[in-house]
């Protein structure tokens, strides 16, 4: 009886990773058949043509490439100075628990919200237009808990011996964490940036209303252009338009290629990862 | 006539509402190594963290009395607690070297002490680790991560970094709790030469190791200071019951 038990546990946990499994490969699988027949250089290296039914999405890869920097140029350092605050500075209790439910809370808002947010504040209020400067703030405020937890996360791992061996060479606070404790959590910081960037690149809502735009047919020349990006390229070829017999390979094609470009960024952060805790022998 | 470095008056430290040291009163010869024994939560590393202010760092820390070094107040005349770690160095239990290359280890307290000339930075870190007896092992791979030496070297490099700022008094908080035999002799008998230039107090719960390197031995029980005097005398002649029990193993 006790025997069966184990038995059936076994084969629920079986089923469940089975299950998990499958489910990956079949997108990756479904997504590449259909999307394979327009992959190749030239649709990684060229404009969209003739209506969006021909042509390439080099405006899109770029676009998406644009928005990612300039989210990280807003939201890593606005991150781990929130981290460093919260783990080092804040001293009231009831204070950093209320700001780590917010962040918290922020984490859990629909990017749709997001993107309503930077309509009514970046592009409206700010008037910074329809730009990559109001997508990045959005993508910014949307990715910034998940930067703000993994740099907590990375602080807290920090041996205390380390701040304790800096306080006793008569360090001040501000040279411990920024000569010690930074360099010591920065490989966990960069993996929780990048997976946050991976997270970023693949949204659709909050640049909906904030930075895209359908067809561009020149690249953006300053931070206040609209651009092109993959993620709501797919979004517009099945939405819009009236070829569908032509735009709907291509954005399978735009999938494959988002695809491949999230797993490669979350497959870097993997790799840092693997190499910090090689490296780390404390 | 002895030269007294730290001395404490009515000592009295609180973690919250838990009395750690219950009024201490005890004087630190310089140029001499001190031992401090005693069991676990004696308030041993306490007493020893009060002497750089390094309990500082826990909130709720209350303390009563009066710590002097060289005649200043540590907790009152001294204009921060930073020129204070400047003059007393600190070694810890656990071996901790930061995570990066042997010489930025003992360059750290230069840099923060404002060191900008590069050749007296070289010559000052050669210097500290020539002095610890680690210089012909590493001399060859200064740039190698500190985490790339055993246990034993380790420790020594952690003591290079405490003295390459020339404190005053150095802290050993059971510097070898960790360490093989052989390593901790290594640094059993750097202490005995580090005495000369520096105060040296040393925390540890071996009664033999406090036997072989002290000059002087403080014996806490339950956060006060039972006995202190000359290591020898302590050993044969112990005054109070309770440091003979220990002394002879009837509680430990």
């Amino acid at each position: 009886m006790r025997k069966q038990k184990e038995l059936i546990g076994l084969l629920a946990l079986r089923v469940s990773i089975l299950f998990a499994v499958i489910s990956f490969l079949a997108i990756l699988i479904f997504i590449s058949i259909k999307g394979f027949k327009v992959l190749n250089i030239g649709f990684l290296l060229e404009v969209p043509k003739d209506g969006m039914t021909k042509g390439g999405i080099f405006p899109a890869i770029i676009g998406t490439l644009y928005l990612s920097i300039g989210t990280v140029i807003f939201a890593l350092p606005l991150g781990v100075l929130s981290a460093i605050y919260l783990i080092e500075y804040a001293k009231h209790k009831g204070l950093t628990k209320t700001i780590r439910i917010g962040v918290d809370a922020l984490a859990g808002v629909p990017s749709v919200v997001f993107g309503l947010f930077g309509l009514a504040v970046f592009v409206k209020l700010f008037n910074f237009g329809v730009s990559i400067l109001s997508g990045a703030l959005t993508l910014g405020i949307m990715i910034l808990p998940v930067i703000i937890k993994a740099s907590e996360e990375a602080i807290l791992a920090v041996p205390k011996e380390f701040k304790e061996a800096s306080f006793a060479v008569g360090a001040t606070k501000w040279q411990t964490i920024t000569k010690i404790v930074f360099p010591t959590a920065l490989p966990g910081i960069i993996t929780g940036t990048i997976l946050g960037i991976g997270r970023a690149a693949g949204e659709t809502a909050p640049i909906l209303f904030t930075a895209v735009t359908f067809y561009q047919r020149l690249l953006p020349h300053s931070i206040l252009d609209e651009v092109m990006a993959l993620p709501y390229h797919i979004y517009a070829l099945m939405t819009e338009g009236t070829a569908s017999e032509y735009q709907v390979p291509i954005a399978y094609g735009t999938a494959v290629v988002l695809l491949g470009l999230v797993m490669s960024i979350n497959f870097i952060a993997i790799l840092i990862r693997i190499r910090g805790r090689r490296a780390k022998k404390w | 006539m002895v030269n007294h470095k730290i001395i404490a008056k009515n000592l009295n430290l609180w973690y919250g509402n838990s009395p750690c040291l219950k009024n201490i009163n005890i004087s630190i010869p310089e140029n001499a190594v001190t031992a401090i024994m005693g069991p676990s939560g004696c308030g041993k590393s306490t007493l020893l963290r009060v002497f750089n202010r390094l309990n500082d760092l826990i909130d709720g820390t209350r303390i009563t009395g009066e710590v002097l070094l060289d005649e200043q107040d540590i907790y009152k005349d001294m204009k921060d607690v930073f020129s204070l770690r400047k003059k007393v160095g600190m070694v810890f239990q656990k071996v901790n070297p930061f995570p990066k290359t042997i010489f930025e280890n003992v360059v750290y307290g230069l840099k923060i002490h404002g060191w900008k000339d590069k050749a007296k930075i070289e010559k000052q870190v050669q210097k500290s680790i020539i002095d610890v007896g680690l210089w012909d092992e590493v001399k060859d791979c200064l740039h190698k991560n500190a985490f790339s030496l055993s246990g034993g070297q380790q420790q020594r490099l952690c003591i290079a970094r405490a003295i390459a700022i020339e404190p005053e008094v150095v802290l050993f908080d059971e510097p070898c709790s960790s360490l093989d035999p052989i390593s901790t002799a290594k640094i059993e008998q750097l202490m005995e030469e580090l005495k000369e230039k520096y105060t040296i107090i040393i925390v540890t719960h071996n009664l033999q190791q406090a036997a072989r390197v002290s000059d002087y031995t403080a014996f806490m029980l339950l956060g006060e200071l039972i006995e202190f005097s000359e290591t020898n005398q302590m050993f044969t002649t112990p005054k109070d019951k309770r440091t003979e029990n220990y002394l002879t193993g009837k509680f430990g």
